[in-house]
């Protein structure tokens, strides 16, 4: 406040044992396009975390791109926090050294993995399923992040994805330095999706086609797009689809490759419509509904794409709300149904309050899911045998059960296909069962009933009061209203 | 230092009230207000008397149009409603409180802070600062870093870069946006005493000068009561009804 702003200085070289702004520089980790990546400690400190600092690199001082990408990095990473950002420590503006000092995460990022491309599915799967997650909880703190690709994610020990370089995103809430400022679509070629070449930024679902990039080029071992450096290059994607991932392996599961294309649609509304359903069914294999992309092996041919061409012509994207809106409109509910044991009246109440809620919520997904009580300890083989006819008999009771709200949402319409999907969990604890699967699968409602009856409820104490006590989301306990004679 | 930036209050004494009263909660070291203390609201002389207070106690003050006007008295080129508002507004004030306003400075400089009602190019042309052309405008007739103004009752906030690229945003109430120090920004709070964005509740800003960090606020206050008052003084009922419906 009470130093004029100067010029901007240039920045400095930069060497070990330097200190800026209380933190020394300990060791020259990396030279990036963009910024410098330092290891820092802060001097007379004890941070629990390893630090980095970020350095931007100004070539000659007139550097639009990586001044403004810069200044957004620091307007948008404090506002982030959990598991899958780095932790923001400190910042330096312009009128000094400027740098982002943030937590420092082990390891390498996804890059180092793509030299081993292709990758076998089910870890390209397992690599999806963790990196839509970590774009969910972005999504839900309201950012876009706009340049999704390999060298912008690391992973934590446990294998949760942090998502890294924020210089290109989006906040809801917040001024979009970026918007007026280029003339040229921003993002990287390959990874772009078909609205942000059109300068669309905030729609939470280019996040996703990028996501299907990723994916295909762990799969493939290639890019579906090409590399484009041209604004023509990047146009291509708009028209032209990419080759099935099944034309270069044949091995490549059909669920897998659903999933790859239908991230890479060009229509928004065509891919998932959050990052939290693409991530349940990267998890759920069995669930996918397959569609004829599944078994696609070739592109388009030549007339189809002639008419794409013309279509993305004079195509205007729609403007979308925003990153947090549209995941909040895409909920996951989840209907927990003890479909052996529960009144048939309460069943009913459950099923109704279900079918209320799809009602209000039409981007919404379904999952059933009842818990087949085992042992704790292992079964023997006479039980796993009997256990095999149980499992397979609750499935058949919860598809009855649901029958009616397949009916009303015209479930057997293709593009209704998938909003309703039916587990049949093994575990000896119902409560923490359903709690862990709500947790995995980033459930953001869970609907189920509770026991009617007072003595059984003592006796056998009540699962939807744990669900309750130690869920993350909403939670909704169905009563039924009729009591049960005496 | 935390700031907080009133404008635009226009003699509304239960707006004002429920302002300063967030704006001490939330822990506002200094305030600054950017103009209009009256205007189209019942109560002139207590928002003149409480402006006096808070000058005594160290705060920045602007003058606004409303004000300027209200020392002159009703001049036969006003519209209608206005030459009865001014009128009536400068038969509520004393001699003292008109002295007050009428001493009121057009634009302070506090650093790299500009603080003016209108706009930094022609602070008594009293143009409005509407789009992003008005907002470069303002911001090149300055060396200032940060431009606070009102006369626009919605709140927006415009910012210009070094490569001359200019971005204007509505912002959201209660959602800190750091201002970045490598480009300048021009923040209008939106009127404390007569909002008009459709939202009846009172606005503010404030400003937190060691992080950088400018926040928006919606404080709700008892605008019927406002309203009331300003029916019952005989001032024309569009007035009122405006402080209902927040247009």
């Amino acid at each position: 406040m009470d130093t004029e702003p100067g010029p901007a200085p240039r920045a400095t070289r930069l060497a070990a044992g330097q200190v800026i702004d209380g933190f020394r520089l300990d060791e020259h980790l990396h030279q990036g396009g963009m910024a410098n990546l330092w290891a820092v400690t802060r001097v007379g400190g004890d941070d629990p975390l390893p630090l980095i600092m970020k350095v931007p690199r100004i070539k000659g001082g007139e550097d639009p791109t990586s001044i403004v990408g810069f200044e957004v990095e620091q307007m948008i990473l404090p506002s982030l926090s959990g598991p899958h950002v780095p932790k923001f420590v400190a910042k330096g503006d312009f009128t000094g050294q400027p740098f982002i000092v943030m937590e420092r995460l082990a390891g390498d990022s996804l890059r180092k993995r793509f030299d081993d491309a292709p990758l076998p599915a089910d870890e390209v799967a397992r690599l999806g399923a963790r990196i839509a997650t970590a774009l969910h909880d972005l999504h839900r703190q309201h950012v876009v992040h706009l340049d999704v690709k390999p060298s912008n994610i690391m992973f934590r020990a446990d294998g949760t994805a942090v998502l890294v370089d924020f210089g290109l995103s989006r906040h809801d809430f917040l001024p979009d330095l970026l918007d007026e400022e280029f003339e040229l679509p921003m993002g990287t070629g390959p990874y772009m999706s078909p609205e942000q070449v059109q300068f669309i930024r905030n729609d939470p679902r280019s996040d996703l086609f990028a996501l299907g990039v990723l994916l295909y080029h762990l799969l493939s071992g290639e890019r579906p797009f090409g590399a484009p450096t041209s604004v023509r290059g990047l146009r291509q994607r708009l028209y032209q689809d990419p080759l099935p991932p099944l034309a270069w392996r044949p091995d490549c599961p059909p669920w897998l490759q659903e999933l790859v294309l239908r991230c890479l649609e060009v229509q928004p509304d065509l891919r998932h419509q959050s990052a939290a359903q693409l991530a349940f069914d990267l998890q759920n294999p069995a669930q996918v509904v397959l569609t004829e992309r599944a078994t696609r092996r070739t592109r388009s041919g030549r007339v189809q794409t002639l008419r794409r061409w013309f279509k993305a012509l004079g195509a205007e994207p729609a403007e979308r709300g925003n990153a947090a809106h549209q995941a909040a409109r895409s909920p996951i509910l989840l209907a927990a149904v003890d479909v052996a044991n529960a009144d048939p009246g309460l069943l009913e109440e459950v099923r109704d309050t279900v079918q209320r809620l799809l009602h209000t919520e039409p981007g919404a997904r379904l999952a059933c899911l009842t818990v087949m009580k085992v042992n704790r300890i292992g079964m023997d083989e006479l039980v796993d045998k009997d256990g095999g006819s149980r499992h397979v008999g609750l499935l058949v009771q919860l598809k009855h059960w649901a029958r009616p709200l397949l009916q009303e949402l015209e479930a057997t319409r293709p593009e209704q296909a998938g909003r309703v999907t039916f587990h049949v969990l093994e575990a000896p604890d119902a409560a923490g069962a359903i709690v862990d699967y709500a947790r995995k699968n980033q459930v953001d409602h869970v609907v189920m009933g509770a026991r009617s009856s007072g003595g059984l409820r003592r006796y056998l104490g009540s699962v939807s009061a744990e669900v309750v006590a130690q869920s993350d989301c909403t939670v909704t306990v169905v009563r039924s209203l009729l009591r049960p004679s005496p | 230092m935390k700031l907080a930036l009133v404008t635009d209050l226009h003699a509304n004494r239960e707006a004002v009230e429920a302002v300063l009263g967030h704006a001490h909660a939330q822990g506002a070291q200094r305030f600054v207000f950017l103009g209009d203390y009256v205007g189209y609201g019942a109560d002139p002389g207590w928002v003149v008397d409480t402006l006096r207070r808070y000058l005594d106690e160290g705060a920045i003050a602007v003058k606004g149009n409303h004000d300027a006007a209200a020392v002159q008295g009703a001049q036969p080129t006003m519209v209608a409603d206005a030459r009865e508002v001014v009128a009536w507004t400068h038969g509520q004030l004393d001699a003292e409180q008109l002295a007050l306003l009428d001493r009121l400075p057009l634009s302070v400089r506090d650093g790299d802070c500009l603080y003016v009602h209108a706009n930094a190019y022609a602070p008594t042309g009293w143009g409005y600062v509407t789009s992003r052309l008005d907002a470069v405008r303002s911001m090149h007739a300055t060396d200032a870093r940060l431009t606070f103004c009102g006369h626009v009752h919605e709140p927006l906030l415009f910012h210009l870069s070094g490569t001359g690229k200019v971005g204007d945003f509505t912002p959201v109430p209660g959602v800190p946006i750091p201002l970045s120090a490598q480009r300048q920004w021009l923040v209008i709070p939106g009127s404390a005493g007569q909002p008009r964005d459709g939202n009846p509740a009172a606005c503010y800003a404030s400003f937190d000068t060691v992080s950088g960090e400018l926040t928006y606020h919606r404080v709700p206050y008892d605008h019927e009561a406002a309203s009331a008052k300003v029916r019952a003084a005989g001032l024309p009922e569009r007035i009122a009804q405006r402080l209902i419906d927040g247009h």
